[in-house]
C-alpha cells in the first residue's frame, strides 16, 4: 500500500539533491547556508517521525536561525535566454504536453485511487497522485528532451533558491495555528466577539459574524481555524438559535466570508506570499494588493446574502 | 486574555517587515508563555505541529519538472502561443482562466492547477505576452485570479474539506445537514466572485489600453 511516507521519502530526496547541488554553487556567497537549510528540510521529510517532538522543534529553530539571520542567498547563475528560445522552437508544443502531465495525473489519480482503496490510502490520493505525476513528467522529460542527468535538479534548485525561506512559511504558519489552538486563542476571541454584538439587532449580529469571520481568518491565515470559533461565538447561539437562521446559509456563506479574509492576509502565505516569491515580484505583498478590491465587495455580498436569505 | 499577545506580535512583525519566520517563532513563544507552558513544551508542541504539517511542503517536488521545461523554453513557447492569437488581452485571458479554475474546482479538481503547476510556467507568461510587456502587475493579477477561482469554486464541491468541516461541526450541536444543502449555498457567491473579479479584469484592459 502506497502511503504518504513514500511521498515524504521522495520529497526528502529532492531536497537533499537541492542541498548537495547548492553546496557546489560557487556563485552563491552563502552556499553553506542554503545547503544547510535544504539539507534540514530533507532530514525533516526523511526522519521527521523518528526525531521526536522536541527534536523536530530544534530542527525548526535551526531552520529559522539560518533564514532569519540572513544565511540564505542565491547564485548569480547564467542567462541562457538565447538558448531557451532556440530550444523552444525545436521542441515546440511538446513542452506543453509534459507540463500537463502533472495536473492530468493528479486528476486521473484522484479518481482511480478512490476506486482502489487497497492500493493507496484514499484521503492521501491527491498527494500520492501529485508525486506520481512529477515522476511521470520527469521521465517523459528525460526521454523527449534528453537533458544531462542533473539539469532538472539544477534548474529546480535555482527556482527553489529564488523562493528561498518563503517556501517554509505555509508549514510554519500551520504549526503556529496549532500552538494558538493549544493556548486557547480561539476561545478568548470568541468571548470578545460575543461582547461586541449589539443587543437586539439582527443586522448587527450578521455584520459581527461576517466581519468577524473575515478578520479572524486574516489573523489565523485560514478560514478553517476561524470558522469553529465564530460559529460557537455567534453563528449558533445568536444567528441560528436566537434569530432562527437557516444553518446551511449561515455556515456556507459564513465560510466564504472567511475566504474573503484569506485573500487579504500575508498569514495565508501559500496563496499570497509564495506566489509573489515564485513569480519573482518586487513587492511581496503585490498579490494581496491585486486581490483586495475583489475581496472587499465580495465580503459585502456575502454579508448581504446571509442577511437576506438566512431568515426567510 | 494574555494569549492574544501572540496575535499582536504577528501583526506588528508583519507591519514592521521583520523576517516572517522569526515573527512566527516569536509569536508562538509569546502565546505559549502566556498560556503557562514552559519553553521546552512550546518547542515540542511546535515541532510536533511542524512534523504533522509536512504534507504542505510536498508541492515543491514539482520544481525539477518546471525547471527542466523552463530551461527548454516553456515560458517562451507560452508567450508565442498567445502572441499568435488575435485579440488576446490580459483581461480576456485571465477571465477565461478564472472560469476554468472555478469550474474545475467546483467538480473537485482543485489540484489540477496552482501557482507552481500552472501560474508560473503557463498563465503568467501568457498574460505578459498578451500585455506585450514584462510586468509585476500582470503577474500579480495572474496569481490573484488563480486564488479567486479556487476559493470561490471549491466549496460547490460536496466532498471538499470545508464542507465536511461544517457538517461535522454542526453535528456536534445536533444539527444534521446534507453536504448538498451547504454546497448549493456556495453558488451565489461563486457567481458574484466571477462578476466582481471579471469586472476588475475588464477594467484592467481598459486602463492599460486607453481607447485610441
Amino acid at each position: 500500500m502506497i502511503t504518504l511516507q513514500w511521498v515524504y521519502l521522495l520529497a526528502g530526496t529532492v531536497f537533499a539533491i537541492f542541498a548537495a547541488l547548492g553546496l557546489r554553487d560557487r556563485t552563491n556567497a552563502r552556499r553553506y547556508g542554503n545547503a544547510a537549510f535544504w539539507g534540514l528540510m530533507a532530514l525533516s521529510m526523511w526522519a521527521g517521525d523518528r526525531l521526536g517532538d522536541f527534536g523536530n522543534g530544534l530542527l525548526v529553530l535551526a531552520l529559522v536561525a539560518i533564514a532569519g539571520l540572513g544565511g540564505l542567498s542565491r547564485g548569480t547563475g547564467n542567462d541562457q535566454s538565447a538558448q531557451r528560445a532556440e530550444r523552444a522552437a525545436r521542441f515546440g508544443n511538446g513542452l506543453f504536453v509534459i507540463a500537463l502531465v502533472i495536473p492530468l495525473t493528479a486528476l486521473a489519480g484522484t479518481f482511480v485511487f478512490k476506486a482502489l482503496p487497497a492500493l493507496v490510502e484514499p484521503n492521501q490520493a491527491t498527494l500520492v497522485s501529485l508525486a506520481l505525476g512529477v515522476l511521470l513528467a520527469l521521465s517523459l522529460g528525460y526521454a523527449r528532451l534528453r537533458p544531462a542527468p542533473l539539469v532538472p535538479f539544477q534548474e529546480g534548485r535555482r527556482l527553489m533558491d529564488s523562493v528561498g525561506w518563503a517556501a517554509l512559511l505555509p508549514q510554519m504558519l500551520a504549526s503556529l495555528g496549532a500552538v494558538f489552538a493549544l493556548a486557547g486563542v480561539g476561545d478568548v476571541v470568541g468571548q470578545l466577539v460575543q461582547q461586541g454584538i449589539p443587543e437586539g439587532s439582527r443586522l448587527g449580529a450578521v455584520l459581527a459574524y461576517g466581519l468577524g469571520m473575515a478578520l479572524f481568518t486574516m489573523v489565523m491565515g485560514n478560514a478553517f481555524a476561524a470558522f469553529p470559533v465564530m460559529i460557537t461565538a455567534i453563528g449558533l447561539p445568536v444567528l441560528i438559535r436566537g434569530y432562527g437562521g437557516d444553518p446551511a446559509v449561515v455556515c456556507a456563506v459564513g465560510m466564504l466570508a472567511g475566504f474573503c479574509g484569506t485573500l487579504m492576509t500575508p498569514m495565508a502565505a501559500n496563496f499570497n506570499l509564495v506566489p509573489a516569491a515564485l513569480l519573482e515580484l518586487e513587492d511581496k505583498y503585490a498579490v494581496i494588493k491585486a486581490q483586495v478590491w475583489t475581496a472587499l465587495p465580495l465580503l459585502a455580498v456575502n454579508i448581504a446574502l446571509i442577511y437576506l436569505f438566512a431568515f426567510r | 486574555m494574555w494569549v492574544l499577545l501572540g496575535i499582536v506580535v504577528i501583526v506588528a512583525g508583519f507591519v514592521l517587515r521583520f523576517n516572517p519566520l522569526l515573527v512566527i517563532v516569536a509569536a508562538a513563544s509569546v502565546t505559549g508563555i502566556a498560556a503557562g507552558l514552559d519553553l521546552s513544551a512550546i518547542i515540542a508542541a511546535f515541532g510536533k505541529a511542524f512534523n504533522d504539517a509536512r504534507y504542505i511542503s510536498i508541492v515543491w517536488i514539482v520544481l525539477p519538472v518546471i525547471g527542466l521545461l523552463e530551461a527548454n523554453g516553456l515560458q517562451e513557447r507560452a508567450r508565442a502561443l498567445i502572441g499568435r492569437m488575435k485579440g488576446a488581452t490580459v483581461g480576456r485571458l485571465l477571465t477565461g482562466y478564472l472560469l476554468f479554475r472555478q469550474l474545475t474546482s467546483a467538480v473537485g479538481l482543485t489540484s489540477v492547477a496552482g501557482h507552481a503547476q500552472t501560474v508560473r510556467p503557463l498563465v503568467a507568461p501568457m498574460a505578459e505576452a498578451a500585455a506585450g510587456e514584462q510586468s509585476d502587475e500582470v503577474r500579480a493579477m495572474a496569481a490573484a485570479t488563480d486564488n479567486v477561482g479556487l476559493f470561490f469554486g471549491e466549496d460547490i464541491f460536496l466532498a471538499i474539506g470545508s464542507i465536511l468541516l461544517m457538517k461535522g461541526l454542526l453535528e456536534q450541536y445536533g444539527i444534521i445537514l446534507e453536504p448538498f444543502e451547504l454546497s448549493v449555498w456556495a453558488i451565489p457567491t461563486a457567481i458574484a466572485a466571477f462578476l466582481i473579479h471579471g469586472f476588475r479584469l475588464w477594467r484592467f484592459d481598459r486602463r492599460s489600453r486607453p481607447a485610441a
